[in-house]
């Protein structure tokens, strides 16, 4: 496993209004790695995600302070192309939200919105995506019917398959399986551990379990602050925090 | 260069979107050009007080348009907006779902259909009722009132339905599970709840009402005369402004858009009185 | 003496019913006494052959085509205007002053009688501008009038478009524009052609607005800068000058017709966009 941060972050401070939302973390995400972030409801997870490809600029009266470097560059300075970066750094959202068109479509929607109009282009990628996401055998024969017929374990994997499409470096999933049943989690998880050969993956699991299953590395969130972050196999076992380990022992959150 | 492309998407839209503005300025500026010297001239008292509207003479006095006016509105405002509430609770209480879904779009059919035909449907039947069974010549307040009622039908529903809708269930069920019938629910608990969606959409109609033009032509005699009962003919602003445009010239002209501007101070207020209703219900 | 509540139940529900109904039927009257008075008028013959002799015989055919016209040119320039003006204010613009300004001004529009929009018309594009009483004058009259309710569906149906829709597009790196165009624009569609069939439906509707700047003349209308009869405005004058009263109800039933199956399609649509965006 590379040993270099893919993605850095340090002192970052982030403002809902006055609400302060994330209070001075800093932590690293390496190359090829699945780095789980998890915590109680409202504890920044999410907002960190959403920090790091900047969807939080889409939210008014949101500020933040610090550096969040992707290789090495802060994505936060102002010459940094938003929706360049949003291509390298996807996002998989925990309701699956498949867009009104065709499972091709939806697939094709990122690669056509930087620029790629060749068909036999875009129809290679849909597929080595739908592949790479373990959807294809699925839905090979009903390519151009409406996405929104697959069942909602397929949306998801859908909605993966349309971040793989963008050929990122990272992938940042947000409780992707909170809303699907467990046979649907197993899938995904799998895909997961596919897929970080060749990406960075970051998740916001939606329950412990989840994170110990998948994650190579995790960081426990409580209330904006970074309790304590490393090894998964270590953390879940061993906890250095009192506070951690009662979160995962389930005695409060 | 994409950010530069995206900026000037934004400004487009913008520019865009100032058209209401513009479009609402120019149609102020036109009329009020138009209208205003023949007001300055005549003075405003006895331009709306006037009893007498003569052009031919330069007699300009639209007071007996004005009452015409305000006398087939409330006429219809009394017919027709408990009508419209009695649709609305219809629609929202007391429906089957399969029942509502067709009565719905056929109210708003409704307002659909040309005022001339209401007008023209008004004329060969309303007018000969009133004249047979009530007495006088049948073209009428009562006669227009009837049309305008029909036609404020639409919008009232609409709107107050909207607002019905829009009541949390809880005030309902809170309500039943008091033991309530339903009946006293809708008129102790939901009516007085969606009090200020159905004022506005009386007002609303309101103002259509006084803003039709064709469908009150046909049917109200267009005496100008002030009106003694609801039997006698009458004229509105808006007929006045639709029967003489088509001849008149100079002042006349002018006048007819001082017209304009009276029946635009009108719809303003109405529409203003609206806005203020729906804006406190919102804060 | 007091009713008992189930007693007042029963009565007042006795009494809406009563109401409803009675307003369907008399819907249902005023179309059918229509119809069946214009149907028998409505031929072939009718619908092709231009009026001849003041609208006493032959057909309503250049009442048709200018009605078509008056109302292409109101939709061509209102739609562009109104569905802009809806993405503006859903799409560019935070809710604020400018919003607020901009949905009076809607509002105000939508509440000034077609009659002033008739005078604005006349003295604004057939004096000022010199387009003498024409298809264009009257267009463009129009054009203003159904503006509000072109801006307020399609406002409605774009806010009704899914909110995670501009999400998911901006994470896969569409740019603002981008995702109008590909995520929120092709779900609202159904809703924003609605709002531009009703437009339609008033158009064709329209008398005062359109007398007073397309003037009356019966001709056939050879370019936009003729004047032109509307079917409306046709019925009317038959009417109520005692033209023809065969003929006033054969163009008062060609008028509901279409303002039947423009009512029907917008309602469809707007079922299938509710459908849908569930």
């Amino acid at each position: 496993m590379d040993n270099r941060a893919k993605i850095s972050i340090k002192n970052l401070n982030f403002f809902y209004n006055d609400h302060q939302a994330i209070k001075d973390v800093s932590l690293d995400i390496k190359y090829n790695e699945i780095y789980a972030i998890f915590g109680p409801a409202n504890s920044g997870t999410t907002t960190i995600l959403k920090a790091i490809n900047r969807m939080c600029d889409l939210i008014p009266g949101t500020r933040s302070e610090g550096e969040i470097l992707l290789d090495g560059r802060d994505i936060r300075s102002p010459d940094f192309n938003i929706t360049e970066l949003r291509r390298r750094v996807g996002i998989v959202f925990e309701e699956p939200v498949p867009l009104p068109m065709s499972i091709f479509d939806n697939i094709a929607y990122g690669p056509r919105m930087s620029g790629i109009k060749n068909k036999a282009v875009l129809a290679e990628r849909v597929e080595k995506s739908l592949r790479m996401a373990v959807l294809w055998d699925e839905v090979k024969d009903k390519l151009h019917s409406p996405a929104l017929r697959l069942s909602g374990g397929q949306q998801q994997r859908l909605c993966i398959a349309r971040i793989l499409a963008l050929e990122p470096e990272v992938i940042m999933l947000d409780r992707p399986c909170a809303a699907l049943d467990p046979i649907s989690t197993f899938q995904i998880e799998e895909s997961l551990k596919l897929l970080k050969e060749r990406f960075t993956i970051i998740i916001v699991p939606h329950n412990i379990q989840q994170a110990a299953r998948v994650a190579d590395r995790a960081g426990f969130m409580l209330m904006g602050t970074l309790v304590e972050e490393g090894d998964t196999d270590r953390m879940f076992v061993n906890p250095r925090e009192q506070k951690t380990s009662d979160y995962i022992t389930g005695r409060f959150g | 260069m994409n950010n530069l492309k995206e900026k000037l998407i934004g400004n487009g839209f913008f520019l865009i979107a100032l058209s209401t503005l513009s479009v609402l300025a120019l149609i102020t500026v036109f009329i009020l050009i138009e209208g205003v010297p023949i007001i300055a001239k005549v003075g405003l008292f006895n331009f709306i007080f006037g009893m007498k509207w003569a052009p031919s003479q330069g007699s300009f006095g639209i007071f007996p348009m004005i009452v015409g006016s305000v006398s087939v509105t409330a006429g219809a405002a009394i017919l027709g907006v408990p009508t419209a509430i009695c649709c609305s609770i219809f629609l929202t209480e007391f429906a089957p779902p399969a029942v509502s879904k067709i009565v719905r779009p056929a109210i708003q059919l409704l307002a659909g259909i040309p005022s001339v035909v209401y007008g023209f449907w008004g004329l060969t039947f309303i007018v000969p009722f009133i004249r047979n069974y009530l007495g006088g010549p049948g073209l009428s307040v009562l006669a227009g009132s009837v049309i305008l009622a029909i036609m404020i039908l639409p919008t009232i529903v609409s709107i107050s339905e909207v607002s019905i809708l829009a009541l949390p269930r809880q005030y309902k069920e809170g309500s039943l599970a008091l033991g309530a019938t339903h009946w006293q629910t809708v008129r102790s608990v939901l009516l007085p709840a969606a009090k200020s969606g159905i004022t506005t959409s009386v007002i609303l109609g309101m103002g259509r009402a006084i803003g039709e033009t064709m469908a009150v032509i046909m049917v109200l005699g267009n005496a100008v005369a002030l009106p003694k009962s609801i039997l006698d003919p009458a004229r509105t602003l808006t007929t006045n402004i639709g029967i003489e445009m088509g001849y008149a010239s100079g002042e006349h002209q002018q006048a007819l858009f001082a017209t304009g501007i009276v029946l635009l101070a009108i719809i303003m207020l109405l529409n203003s009185a609206a806005q203020i209703i729906v804006q406190r219900r919102k804060d | 003496m007091r009713l008992s509540p189930k007693k007042a139940q029963i009565i007042a529900k006795t009494v809406i019913w009563a109401v409803a109904v009675v307003i369907i039927l008399l819907l249902i009257f005023i179309m059918a006494y229509i119809l069946a008075k214009g149907l028998p008028t409505l031929s072939w013959q009718f619908l092709s052959e231009v009026p001849r002799d003041m609208g006493r015989s032959g057909g309503i055919l250049s009442t048709i085509v200018s009605t078509l016209l008056v109302t292409a040119v109101a939709v061509v320039v209102a739609t562009p205007f109104g569905v802009g003006t809806a993405f503006f204010l859903t799409e560019y613009t935070r809710e604020g002053r400018v919003t607020r300004i901009i949905r009076f001004c809607a509002g105000a529009l939508a509440a000034i009688p077609s009659i002033v929009y008739g005078l604005f018309g006349f003295i604004f594009f057939v004096v000022y501008l010199k387009l003498g009483w024409s298809v264009i004058s009257g267009g463009l009259t129009l054009a203003v009038m159904i503006l509000p309710t072109i801006i307020r569906t399609s406002e409605d149906a774009i806010r009704a478009v899914h909110p995670m829709y501009r999400d998911v597009s901006y994470s896969l790196g569409g740019t603002k524009w981008q995702t109008i165009v590909g995520a929120v624009a092709p779900s609202a569609l159904p809703g924003i052609i609605t709002g531009v069939i009703l437009g339609i439906g008033r158009c064709v509707a329209e008398t005062a607005a359109v007398i007073l700047t397309a003037g009356s003349a019966l001709r056939m209308p050879t370019s936009l800068f003729s004047p032109a009869r509307t079917m409306a405005v046709h019925f009317y004058i038959l009417a109520r000058e005692g033209i023809s009263m065969e003929r006033a109800y054969g163009t008062a039933a060609l008028l509901i017709i279409v303002i039947l199956i423009i009512n029907v399609a917008a309602n469809i649509l707007l079922e299938k966009f509710v459908a849908k965006s569930r």
